[in-house]
């Protein structure tokens, strides 16, 4: 398998597909800048879209690692980037003590080595070992408080990290960043300015089926078997008198229908949730009213 | 539609992709529902082999489901939803030959314009341009939020919208003329001499001048009257409207508040709370008749008989607010009508239903009042409330004047 870094719009959407993640040509050609530029890429949209499962395909298409940093409200320094290993360094002084090594000088550069750097998983994937960069996906960044996104902007533009006493740290091969947000609150101009930026919507009904078809291929056959089952359930029920309502008969009835044809969204659909906007708006005095009112106007399109 | 795919002979299958619809339509209702949550909703029919309705609903409500708010939203959205479109057929061919009773079929007519009026300008405001100019604010965005809300038709607002347009309407005054009484009151720039104050004054001091007192009519607010029609054409406004009329109820004295469907209702202790959301739930409690149907000239027929004498004294001004559609006798509405019209100083009708460019008084309802009134205006958006100010303080007409000279 390809594992290299598309080099085409189209190779970037081949590589998603092959990885059953459904993008549309706009977020192809963002990911695929985005990798080719080194830059990184916030993503913002509502939850359940894909946003972290593009960065989850994006480590399994290209053979990275993926390391993952969830933010969340008080997230500091200390638990995203580095923090130093104080009972190992205190250890290290106590032996140091004991074995009567007194150069204070060089006792310090050993106590704040990178032997003590605990790394957190900004700085793991920026002072990665392997030979390709991992993939960083720092998910939704608008649960950190805004002081964090500063943190961000130095590892963002330049791939490095400023530790103060071990100086800079960066790496070669910068890792591929991406970022999400759920639009909870506004994300800073300066961070923006560093990435690319794409929302991704809800799917269109065309996409959705597509993502359905690939994540449980077998659901409309399925469906299907396990209706028959039910209307086979039924009609015994039936025979054996035992449901003289004929109610899961009538449901079975309409499922099977259901199974046939397809409810155009266009038209019916788009009125039932209209309806339900309108419904939402509190007026609960009329609503066995405004039923009859929507059935009225499903029933002149279908007349139609 | 995703039957390009399906078209390699399988007829069956579209199950999955109803539940997909199903849920765009929730989705659209405002569920924060992605294409993950479809995926848990198709598994999870899959898992308990649909099943009976109760199940197959319980499956999909524990996924789509998240607060309780949305539990009713949902409800309805699968009774409408799930529903088979042979049934669907059938009722339709059920509903054809009452369409050829005529009655029948103007009010069906109605119905069904007024939903799709309603479900267009929610929707596409770009195609109803034309027809609708109060929304091409909403298009253009040229305008402050404000000013949008100002324009935008009540039918078609939004919760938060809503929401909005009730803190507006609660600041609401009515800068209604003021007319005189019969009672004086002393006043140094008073149009005429008080000769007893005069005299008074001169007995009190001892220089030996009479210094002139004068003294000018008392002014007041007429009473205000307000006949609100709370049936089922009107019931997306009468909302609004009873948020505006509890507005000046508190804003001022001798306002009487009436609603009528079917009967009258005097609502106006009700609306007497301060606070409007309780005020409005004891409207609510106090009148049977919401969005049913309408008889206007039964309604007046009543408010003429029993209430007019009591709450009609002093040059009360009168605001009908009704769209006019009427199923009741039109013979009495317009005898009615004129019994009113001679009874209140000022009669002002509010139809939000001249909104309509196209609107002639053609309905027969809508041709019985248009003699009897003195105002006639359009109440469907905010401006257009504040618009009543003016009508209400434009009353100052001739017969003030006279009043005013003759004194």
């Amino acid at each position: 398998m390809n594992k290299k870094i598309p080099n085409s719009i189209l190779e970037t959407l081949s590589l998603l597909q092959r990885e059953k993640f459904v993008a549309n040509h706009e977020l192809a050609t963002m990911v695929f800048l985005s990798l080719s530029l080194n830059r990184p890429l916030l993503l913002e949209g509502p939850s359940g879209v894909g946003k972290s499962k593009l960065a989850n395909v994006l480590a399994e298409g290209l053979g990275r690692r993926l390391i993952r940093l969830q933010c969340y409200e008080g997230l500091d320094i200390s638990s995203s980037i580095y923090e130093w290993n104080y009972a190992g360094q205190m250890i290290e002084i106590r032996l140091a003590e004991q074995g009567n090594f007194t150069d204070k000088e060089v006792l310090l550069k050993n106590v704040f080595s990178e032997r003590f750097l605990v790394k957190r998983p900004i700085l793991e994937a920026l002072a990665h070992t392997e030979e390709d960069a991992p993939v960083l996906l720092i998910d939704e960044i608008d649960r950190a408080d805004s002081g964090f996104e500063a943190f961000l902007l130095e590892i963002l533009s330049d791939f490095q990290v400023s530790v103060p006493e071990l100086g800079a740290i960066g790496c070669d091969k910068p890792p591929i960043i991406l970022l999400t947000s759920n639009r909870t609150r506004a994300i800073s101009d300066a961070l923006k300015r560093r990435c690319f930026f794409y929302q991704i919507t809800y799917p269109d009904a065309l996409a959705e089926s597509k993502i359905i078809k690939q994540k449980v291929p077998e659901i409309g056959r399925k469906l299907t078997e396990t209706l028959e089952e039910l209307v086979h359930n039924s009609r015994l029920k039936r025979l054996r008198f035992e449901d003289l309502g004929g109610n899961s008969m009538a449901w079975a009835n309409t499922l099977l229908e259901l199974d046939r044809e397809e409810v155009d969204s266009r038209t019916t659909g788009h009125k039932v949730s209209q309806f339900l906007l309108r419904q939402q708006q509190g007026s609960t005095q009329n609503g066995s009213n405004q039923i009859v009112e929507l059935e009225h106007s499903i029933l002149s399109d279908v007349e139609e | 539609m995703s039957s390009q795919e399906q078209n390699d002979g399988v007829q069956t299958g579209r199950l999955a992709s109803n539940i997909m619809h199903f849920a765009r339509v929730l989705r659209a209702a405002g569920f924060p529902i992605g294409p993950g949550k479809t995926i848990e909703a198709l598994e999870a029919v899959a898992l308990i082999k649909l099943g009976p309705r109760e199940d197959f609903y319980w499956a999909l409500h524990g996924i789509f489901v998240e607060r309780y708010s949305q539990a009713e939203i949902f409800d309805q959205a699968f009774r409408l939803f799930w529903r088979s479109p042979t049934e669907l057929r059938q009722m339709m061919a059920l509903a054809k030959p009452n369409a050829k009773n005529e009655e029948n079929a103007s009010s069906k007519e109605k119905i069904r314009r007024r939903v799709a009026d309603a479900l267009t300008s929610e929707n596409s405001g770009k195609e109803e341009e034309e027809d609708n100019p109060e929304l091409e604010f909403d298009i253009t965005m040229t305008y402050s939020d404000s000013e949008i809300l100002q324009e935008m038709d009540f039918e078609s607002m939004s919760v938060e919208e809503i929401e909005e347009a009730k803190r507006v309407i609660a600041e609401m005054r009515l800068p209604i003329m003021e007319i005189p009484t019969r009672r004086y009151r002393l006043d140094e720039r008073g149009n005429r001499i008080d000769m007893r104050a005069t005299l008074k004054a001169g007995l009190r001091s001892n220089i030996g001048i009479m210094l002139l007192k004068h003294r000018r009519k008392v002014k007041r607010h007429p009473p205000l009257v307000v006949l609100c029609d709370i049936s089922g054409s009107m019931s997306r406004y009468s909302r609004m409207f009873l948020h505006f009329v509890h507005a000046i109820t508190n804003d001022r004295d001798r306002v009487q508040t009436f609603i009528f469907g079917t009967r009258l209702t005097n609502i106006t202790r009700q609306l007497q709370n301060r606070d409007v959301d309780i005020a409005l739930d004891r409207v609510a409690a106090s009148a049977t008749d919401w969005s049913g149907g309408t008889r206007i000239g039964e309604s007046l027929h009543d408010f003429n008989r029993y209430w007019s004498r009591r709450v009609l004294g002093q040059g009360a001004v009168v605001l009908l607010i009704t769209d006019g559609l009427d199923r009741g006798d039109i013979e009495g509405l317009e005898k009615e009508m004129a019994r009113l019209k001679g009874s209140c100083r000022r009669l002002i009708w509010l139809n939000p239903l001249l909104r309509f460019e196209g609107f002639r008084p053609e309905a027969r309802g809508v041709k019985a009042i248009m003699p009897f009134v003195n105002d006639f205006r359009a109440v469907h958006s905010l401006s257009r409330l504040r618009d009543i100010g003016e009508a209400l303080s434009r009353v100052r007409s001739a017969e003030w004047f006279f009043e005013e000279t003759m004194e």
